[in-house]
């Protein structure tokens, strides 16, 4: 994910919001320009935000040079089912936030310990049974990174993430 | 839609169509007719293609339309060559229709070629059944998946009603914008299926709007530019023919009216005429000795229509490095792209010279005429260079020397030559030899570099000129990958010239086995060539050869003279390598020239790493 890539100069993170016309292949249309021209995905969410004008939101999380970024986006426009491409990095910053379902199992100390971390991260436990936990967790993409570190020693053993959705703050729409 | 109980409306627009009007006025057809009447309401007469199972319903509606003139290939590669020589040769989109399957993966070559040569092209393929879709059926293939990459938009339509819609943006998107190619896959059951027509001015496209129109305030910051330059540079592309014959007038009138110097792209040949002294030839790779050092050394590019290609800018880190750069596209995603650029212009090409010169006439803008004087006498002292000199024989036939007697014997002709071109050293040959005077005459795989794409690409620009004198000039080896359309020739009366440079190598491999790989010449020998003299008899062409130097104006003439379609054995000189060449990796003022050849020694190990 992210750690590697910003570790190289001049690489930067950015969300990128993409209006399309939900038809038939329009997500393998993204991707595939994604896969096609060597830019990177860290996280991808796509969904029907309008059932009227049938229109979808795709969420993409990337990295590149300035210059890549640039291209990422020109590239996206030039795509005939898309309606608008919005950058939340380099706009005002919008507000991020991401869903985890995260599964720990153990008993005694650790599955108390994961439950007081678990109510500090502010999570919902959504399923539980003597050995084990699924904790709700919402949140900017990195305080879902910490939480997941943190249920490591204490008995993680699956985390199935939404990837990140972005909107504006104020009234502005995107 | 309602079909049930109308009678048939008012008449002139229904005749020939089985369809009723429908209560809303639309006329009811099946999908095939519909692909028919669609072509026909968006003006197509001709069309390439191959039929299959899965297209037999349109083949079935086309047998009784007229206007329509069918041109039969021999493989489908060859259709879409055919219909991209069509369109670059009449500025109009150029049709093909193919079958489900093989059909459509063999139209796949073609669809790479026009996107990277940004080719208008409307290639409608036949699908499976609906009902079939996912079942491995016999023929399918995901043929949208497939062509998602090569294509600039591609449409499954799987409703009969959304059919019509779908046919005239289609047209629409090929051509407006950057121009590209499209795929239509029609399912079988939705060819026989009724449904209402809807005509092509009804469409408005929901999110497709490309941006034509220049933003007056970059016009004027690049007028600024150019008017205190010391030393522009005009470099100008295939977006130019593309934008029609109106841009390059306009092109020329403002090379006229600033006296700048001018190179082009391999795609942009004929944009100006290479008979004017403010021409300065082919840049790039296999650019003149001038384009390229002054590509290096210019203080202001004018880049119009043009792209920054690898093959043009030679090593970024060296390219034209003290100069300020101007760039028109009607693509933005072209904008910085391989090149920082200090004043992008997104619009089309005739939009933006004509505010160009609009501007600079309106504020009598005026260029640094010193400068200007001090800029040519260098380009002249590069000039005296003269990079595409060679070293005629008496007794061999030299490339360059074949080029030139067939430019001298076919120039009175004038504007009514066409030229096409295979891959490789005969291609960079041609492109630095043969003069163009117009846009349009002039059809190359630039992007993709297809071998097998000029014969096919002649008999579509013969078909769009049935009086012009078409002429692909080949290589060996290229040819054979679509020989077979010799036979469509023939079928046609399409009097396509093929004039074959035969050096019995793949010269361009065998030059950078040379130049890269210690002459080592891999799986480069043309072994085993066919006699194409007999070749040609066989086809019901005229074959001829020449070996000799002395002979060969005769059997040029022999060649354009005949009313036959025709393959010309020119056996050439098979060790000549084509220069001047900028060696991978390099910057323009590292060229190689013909008198300086060095074996192996220029090329750097990262430029051995670059195509
Ligand atoms: C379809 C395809 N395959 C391979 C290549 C790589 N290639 C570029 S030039 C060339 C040799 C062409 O030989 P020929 O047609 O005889 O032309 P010459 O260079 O000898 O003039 C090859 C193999 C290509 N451009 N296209
Ligand atoms: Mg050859």
């Amino acid at each position: 994910m992210s750690s590697a890539a910003t570790k190289l100069p001049n690489i930067e993170r950015h969300t990128i919001a993409v209006l399309v016309d939900n038809e038939a292949g329009v997500l393998a249309r993204v991707v595939g320009l994604f896969s096609g021209r060597g830019y990177n995905i860290e996280s991808l969410t796509v969904a029907e935000v309008d059932h009227v004008a049938r229109t979808s939101r795709v969420t993409i999380v990337t990295s590149g040079t300035p210059a890549v970024i640039e291209q990422i986006e020109a590239q996206l426009r030039r795509l005939v089912a898309v309606h608008r491409v919005h950058n939340w990095t380099t706009s005002a910053p919008g507000i991020e936030r991401e869903m985890a379902l995260v599964k720990v199992t153990g008993t005694g100390e650790k599955r108390v310990e994961a439950m007081r971390m678990g109510e500090i991260f502010r999570c919902h436990i959504v399923d539980t049974t003597h050995t084990s936990f699924v904790f709700e967790i919402t949140g900017a993409p990195s305080k879902i990174d910490q939480f997941v570190d943190l249920m490591r020693p204490l008995g993680l053993v699956d985390v199935s993430r939404t990837g990140v959705a972005a909107i504006a703050r104020g009234p502005e729409a995107m | 839609m309602d079909k049930d109980g109308n009678a048939p409306g008012s008449g002139a627009a229904l005749e020939k169509y089985s369809g009723l009007p429908t209560r809303d006025g639309a006329i009811e057809l099946s999908g095939a007719e519909m692909v028919i009447r669609a072509l026909k309401d968006q003006g197509v007469k001709h069309i390439f293609g191959y039929p299959g199972g899965a297209v037999l319903p349109i083949y079935d509606a086309l047998f009784a339309a007229e206007g329509i003139t069918h041109v039969l290939v021999r493989h489908e590669q060859g259709a879409v060559h055919a219909a991209e020589g069509y369109a670059r040769s009449t500025g109009k989109p150029g049709v093909v229709l193919v079958t489900s399957g093989p059909g459509a993966t063999n139209a796949v070559t073609g669809l790479t070629d026009a996107l990277m040569d940004s080719i208008p092209l409307i290639v409608l393929t036949g699908q499976v059944a609906t009902h079939l879709i996912g079942t491995d059926a016999f023929q399918e293939a995901d043929t949208v998946g497939i062509t998602r990459a090569c294509t600039k938009h591609n449409w499954l339509v799987k409703d009969v009603n959304d059919l019509s819609r779908t046919l005239h943006e289609a047209f629409q998107i090929a051509t407006t914008g950057r121009p590209g190619p499209v795929v239509v896959d029609i399912p079988k059951d939705v060819q026989f299926k009724k449904g209402p027509y809807v005509m092509p001015d009804a469409i408005r496209h929901r999110t497709y709007k490309p941006k034509t129109d220049p933003d007056l305030g970059t016009i004027v910051k690049a007028i600024d530019l150019m008017a205190n330059a010391k030393r522009p540079l005009f470099y100008t592309g295939g977006g130019i023919i593309n934008s029609g014959p109106e841009a390059s007038r306009l092109l020329r009138e403002l090379v006229k009216v600033t006296g700048f110097p001018i190179t082009s792209t391999l795609m942009g040949l004929g944009a100006f005429p290479a008979s004017d002294p403010q021409w300065l030839g082919l840049v790039g790779m296999h650019g003149t000795y001038e384009s390229n050092h002054a590509m290096h050394d210019c203080d202001v590019m004018i880049a119009l229509g043009s792209r920054f290609d690898d093959r043009v800018t030679g090593n970024i880190a060296k390219f034209s490095p003290d100069s300020k750069k101007i760039h028109l596209d009607i693509d933005a995603a072209q904008i910085n792209k391989n090149v920082h650029v200090d004043v992008p212009i997104v619009a089309d090409a005739t939009k933006a010279l004509k505010e160009m010169l609009h501007f600079w006439k309106t504020q009598k803008r005026k260029v640094d005429a010193a400068a200007l004087k001090e800029w040519w006498k260098q380009i002249d002292h590069w000039r005296e260079r003269k990079s595409l000199d060679f070293r005629n024989s008496q007794s061999l036939i030299k490339p360059q020397y074949a080029i030139d007697r067939l430019y001298e014997l076919t120039k009175h002709r004038g504007n009514d030559v066409y030229i096409t071109t295979e891959v490789g050293q005969h291609q960079m040959w041609a492109a630095q030899r043969f003069r163009f005077e117009a846009p349009n005459r002039w059809m190359t795989s630039g992007g993709l570099g297809t071998m097998g794409y000029g014969l096919p690409a002649a008999v579509g620009v013969q078909m769009a000129h049935p009086g012009a004198l078409v002429i692909d000039i080949a290589g060996e080896a290229s040819v054979q990958m679509t020989m077979q359309e010799m036979s469509t020739a023939v079928q046609y009366d399409l009097p396509i010239k093929i004039f074959i440079l035969n050096n019995e190598y793949m010269g361009m491999v065998r030059q950078w086995q040379q130049l890269l790989h210690g002459g080592r010449y891999s799986h480069s020998y043309s072994e085993a060539l066919p006699d194409f003299v007999k070749l040609a008899e066989a086809y019901g062409c005229l074959g001829l050869r020449a070996s000799n130097p002395n002979e060969l104006d005769a059997m040029i003439l022999e060649m354009i003279n005949s009313p036959k379609p025709v393959l010309f054995d020119c056996r050439v000189d098979p060790k000549e390598n084509c220069y001047p060449m900028i060696p991978s990796g390099a910057a323009h003022n590292e060229m190689i020239l013909c008198d300086a050849e060095e074996e192996g020694t220029k090329v750097s190990d990262e430029g051995k790493m670059l195509v």
